[in-house]
């Protein structure tokens, strides 16, 4: 199981694969779409590969909760209990 | 008197060379792009066809890793080429909006595509069945659509007159300039990104194009599998890349100064509606009324055309109905054409075929020089064309170069260039 320091490490990685964003630029108080730019399509995929990179399930009606950065944290570190 | 159009600007990435200037090297010294393929499916599988044609990936610095992971191979290719197609016609920005002389919704593209992006398909299945349908990427959609090579191409350029996908087999990279052509002489725009692409060497078309006998066998001497009018040709070697040109009306050309390779004279369109996979044959069949068309559109005569490029795969069937068609188009005029075969080198690139062809076409054309058809060791008495072996000096003076392309469905295309 990941610590909380480490999947906001492995979103920055998998935001950064996605869209050129360096990691650093990922902190926790970002907003997706506001700060980060980011389009629904790329959450999808961001999605889909947090999914396969932390082994859990984030359902579709979830994501619109997923505003900033923190909120994907602690989705997954929940999930992940 | 219709609005004349010429060539600004070439790009290609095929499997001879990462860009015009070293594809073109390679095609008058008869270079083969023919390898063995040592992808783990070929074993995996035991594929009866080992060998194809690929190209060089595009650099990062024309195609980046983010894009990249949002572009089908084969959208990459049409990006790539269209970047070198664009920086080469001179425009002053990089983008439509960017650039003085152009006004964005007056630049169009016509980019065709034989099957589109069928490895972005076929990855998305292999990822399901791995690991669920939970696992596949949005991204899906926009990077196998057949039209996301246009579409990504017009959102690089900022090209908003339109973004058409001519998807016609093997015949859609000349479909193009005839689309292009026609869009810049209705006067819709005044430039127009032509080109075609295609990234398909994988192993189920593979597996599907040699169930239907199509490609060449030819597994222990790659270089020499594709063979276009040779006795023993046993058919065609996938290739893959893409091929694009900057059109543009004579008269937008000339207000910026703008140096010219070609005029695009005229092209010609037809359907055989005959048989889905065997071309049309003789004096009526649909290859000869469209070499005629492009005449007619062109407003040139037969003894003007010295050179061609043919469309010539490598198929047993395929290429005896090409030569009928000249002759039966341009009579015994088709005696004084230098005819190349450059799939010799290239293997087939399906709908990136024609566009690449063009722009060898053009640089033939301008630099005066046919280039060569590789393997032709034995010429088939059954084709009586003058077969550019070795590359040729053309006469100078004025004249028209045509390219042709035909494809499964009976679709068949012709692009004529005429010399400024």
């Amino acid at each position: 199981m990941a610590s909380k320091d480490e999947i906001l490490a492995g979103l920055a990685e998998i935001v950064n694969e996605e869209t050129g964003l360096e990691t650093e630029a990922v902190q926790l108080d970002k907003s997706f779409t506001d700060d980060l730019d980011i389009d629904s399509i790329s959450m999808m995929t961001i999605v889909v590969n947090a999914e396969e990179k932390f082994d859990v399930t984030i359902p579709d009606e979830e994501v619109k909760n997923l505003k900033t950065v923190e909120d994907a944290v602690n989705f997954i570190d929940n999930a992940q209990a | 008197m219709s609005r004349k159009v010429v060539v600004t600007g070439l790009g290609a990435i095929t499997p001879i060379g990462e860009n015009v200037q070293e594809t073109w090297a390679n095609a008058l010294k008869g270079v083969s792009g023919v390898h063995a393929l040592e992808n783990d499916w070929v074993e995996q599988y035991d594929l009866a066809v080992r060998i194809g044609a690929t190209a060089p990936a595009p650099s990062e610095d024309v195609v980046s890793r983010v894009q990249a992971k949002r572009l089908d191979p084969s959208g990459q290719f049409s990006v790539a080429a269209a970047r070198e197609a664009w920086n080469d016609a001179g425009f002053s920005g990089d983008t439509a909006d960017t650039s003085d002389e152009l006004d964005p919704t007056r630049v169009g593209v016509a980019f065709g595509t034989g099957i589109g992006g069928v490895w972005t398909l076929l990855d998305a299945w292999d990822t399901m069945q791995a690991k669920g349908a939970r696992r596949v990427k949005p991204m899906t959609v926009p990077m196998l659509m057949p039209n996301g090579n246009a579409s990504s191409v017009s959102m690089e350029f900022k090209a908003r007159a339109c973004a058409i996908t001519p998807v016609s087999a093997c015949a859609s990279g000349t479909e193009a300039f005839y689309q292009g052509l026609n869009l810049i002489r209705e006067g819709k725009a005044d430039v127009v990104i032509v080109g075609g692409a295609e990234s398909a060497i994988h192993p189920v078309t593979i597996a599907a194009f040699n169930s239907m006998q199509a490609l060449s066998r030819r597994n222990d001497d790659p270089q020499a599998a594709s063979r276009p009018f040779d006795l023993d040709r046993d058919g065609f070697v996938m290739g893959e890349g893409a091929g694009a040109c900057i059109l543009e009306s004579e008269e937008h050309a000339k207000a910026r100064g703008a140096k010219i390779y070609a005029e695009l004279a005229g092209a010609g369109l037809s359907a055989d509606a005959h048989h889905i996979t065997s071309p049309a044959i003789g004096d009526e069949g649909g290859p000869a009324r469209a070499l005629r068309e492009s005449m007619v559109s062109g407003g040139f005569e037969p003894s003007e055309i010295k050179h061609v490029n043919a469309h010539a795969t490598s198929t047993p069937v395929g290429d005896i109905p090409e030569a009928g068609a000249l002759r039966a188009a341009f009579g015994s005029e088709v005696d004084s054409m230098a005819v190349s075969a450059t799939k010799s080198m290239t293997g087939h690139l399906l709908g990136g075929s024609g566009a690449v062809e063009g722009v060898l076409t053009i640089l033939a054309l301008k630099n005066r020089i046919a280039p060569c058809t590789i393997n032709l060791d034995n010429q088939d008495p059954k084709i009586d064309l003058d077969v550019v072996t070795t590359a040729r000096d053309l006469p100078s003076g004025d004249m028209v170069a045509i390219s042709n392309s035909f494809g499964f469905g009976g679709h068949n295309s012709v692009a004529a260039f005429r010399s400024v």
